[in-house]
């Protein structure tokens, strides 16, 4: 499969304001995503998740190494809008990144700017907001909207630039549990019908089970990158990157301390609940 | 209390002043200013007030709404009444004591402008409620559009304020909810001298303001990540174009403009 991302040597240090230094976040980052692929970055507080996300969409630049998107290397301004195009941006807060007062004008405001014929736009915009499922709400206003319902306008805001690469970075930390499942619902389902590939950055672990590869990093390093299966049931290396395991693997964990041999690899609470009732039975 | 304010807010709907074009619609709104200040007499005022109704009932927007947005304005109101109330000269003196009078032309004058303010402002209201901003500010940006060759930045300008109106609900929540975190902690808004409550109210200002601009900067950033590059070689999906509707609008607006001036030569 084409690689959508690659990261070769990246290194990136934040200007100092003035005399102080500034704070180095990468030294030597290598990282390829495949195109199609639905990845998870997971990492604690300052290990660099969202300088990264920058990274593939130019709003940061290398300090030193390349980032290339699509085949597109990002430190050339020529291919910088053609770039963004490709690879779409969703933040935290949905407010700061609503720009319109109608659910469908905001939608509209990518291709806007592309510069596409308004039949065209309107076309995309319906079918972007039919696939997050806010087609219904496209004469709301957004103020007026849940949490998980905003953050999914703001896909389909990026979807209606036809990306094919969809960065989210923490969009679910400012949601509910429902508007959460909703997102992660939207984002997953967009991958697998459409092959887009989405590159989510989390602090939930259940998000990140659902993805097809995790990638945890700890101080600008990829200290864990695999399956859910295979990252997860790496319980104490995740303790000591003073990250959580999901509850389903932790469970099964605490009980092993136990001296008992239960598999680390139950990602679901069903197939988790089956696993033990199975243990339970013998 | 703050949620009152409905300034600058859009109500949908599919009325035929809903679906004029914005262009047409901020024309008409200087047609029936210049109207409302060229008209002298009653007969003139009741021409504007009866276009006034026929838009609100053709739009169909609640009257409770439009009373509702005049709150803020009641200063402003009594403030014009009071004074062209007891400040008007005249002959027909109705009540007087001390040094004030009342004459019967300031009583008529003061209720005049009471009028007119009402329905300027009513107005107005109404081309917010019934136009969504970006349609505003997309009319706004074809109108000034001939500026542009004098280097007038109108597209920033519109993209500007509909930024600004996309901001108003989303800051309102926010002094809502830094004013009831300060209350939690104990701060005092409502009682005290004028001097000490404007006081207070800094510890609002100050993590509003600091908000807006975190706000502003991650806008930004989204708005660039959605590859917005300014005006040039923008496209829009919802494109004005004239309709019958519009033309019937523009003669309904000549008729109204043409009657005031009219009535006012003969002195009506």
């Amino acid at each position: 499969m084409p690689t959508a991302i690659s990261v070769e040597n990246l290194s990136y240090t934040y200007p100092g304001v003035e005399d102080t230094p500034g704070v180095t976040v990468f030294t030597d980052l290598n990282l390829t995503i495949k195109e199609g692929s639905f990845v998870a970055v997971l990492g604690g507080n300052g290990c660099g998740k969202s300088t990264l996300a920058k990274h593939f969409n130019t709003i940061l630049l290398p300090c030193g190494g390349t980032v290339h998107v699509c085949g597109m290397d990002t430190s050339d301004p020529d291919r910088q809008l053609s770039i963004r195009r490709n690879v779409g941006m969703v933040f935290q807060n949905p407010d700061n990144q609503i720009v319109a007062n109608v659910v469908e004008e905001d939608v509209a405001f990518g291709p806007e700017n592309l510069g596409i014929a308004s039949p065209a736009i309107r076309q995309r915009v319906d079918v972007a907001l039919k696939q997050v499922g806010m087609y219904d709400y496209r004469g709301h206003a957004p103020h007026l909207l849940s949490g998980g319902q905003k953050q999914r306008v703001a896909i389909a805001g990026v979807i209606a630039m036809e990306p094919k690469c969809i960065v989210l970075d923490e969009p679910t930390a400012m949601l509910d549990p429902k508007g959460r499942r909703e997102v992660v619902d939207t984002v997953s389902r967009l991958n697998r019908e459409k092959g887009i590939t989405v590159v989510l950055i989390t602090h939930h672990m259940d998000e990140a089970a659902k993805a097809q590869r995790v990638i945890v990093l700890h101080e600008g390093k990829v200290e864990l990158d695999g399956t859910p299966q295979e990252v997860f049931s790496q319980v104490e290396k995740l303790h000591d990157l003073r990250l959580a395991a999901p509850e389903t693997v932790e469970l099964c964990w605490e009980l092993n301390k136990e001296g008992n041999s239960l598999p680390l690899t139950q990602l679901d609470p069903k197939e988790c609940a089956q696993t033990l009732f199975a243990f339970l039975q013998e | 209390m703050l949620k009152d304010i409905t300034l600058g807010q859009y109500f949908p709907g599919t009325s035929p002043v809903h679906k004029l074009d914005p262009r047409t619609k901020l024309l008409m709104l200087v047609v029936y200013i210049v109207a409302l200040f060229t008209a002298k007499s009653w007969l003139s005022y009741g021409l504007c007030l009866g276009f006034l109704v026929m838009v609100v009932a053709v739009s169909k927007i609640p009257p409770k709404a439009l009373i509702k947005g005049m709150k803020p304005m009641i200063f402003i109101l009594v403030f014009t009444g009071l004074l062209n109330l007891f400040m008007t000269p005249g002959e027909t003196v109705l009540v007087s004591f001390w040094n004030i009078t009342v004459t019967a032309e300031g009583l008529e004058r003061a209720i005049f402008m009471v009028f007119r303010i009402l329905m300027l402002i009513s107005a107005t209201f109404l081309l917010t409620y019934t136009t969504s901003p970006i349609s505003l500010t997309d009319g706004l940006e074809s109108l000034l559009g001939p500026l542009k060759k004098i280097h007038l930045p109108v597209h920033e300008l519109s993209m500007m304020m509909c930024i600004a109106l996309r901001f108003i609900p989303t800051l309102i929540e926010e002094t809502d909810k830094i004013i009831s975190a300060q209350k939690a902690r104990g701060a005092d808004f409502e009682s005290g001298k004028l001097m000490e409550r404007v006081k207070a109210l800094i510890p609002i200002l100050v993590p509003l303001f600091i908000s807006a601009f975190r706000r502003a900067d991650e806008l930004a950033t989204a708005m660039e990540c959605r590859c917005y590059q300014g005006g040039e070689g923008r496209t829009k999906m919802k494109q004005m174009r004239y309709m019958r509707r519009d033309f019937i609008a523009y003669f309904v607006g000549i008729l109204l403009i043409g009657a005031t001036i009219a009535l006012g030569s003969f002195g009506l």
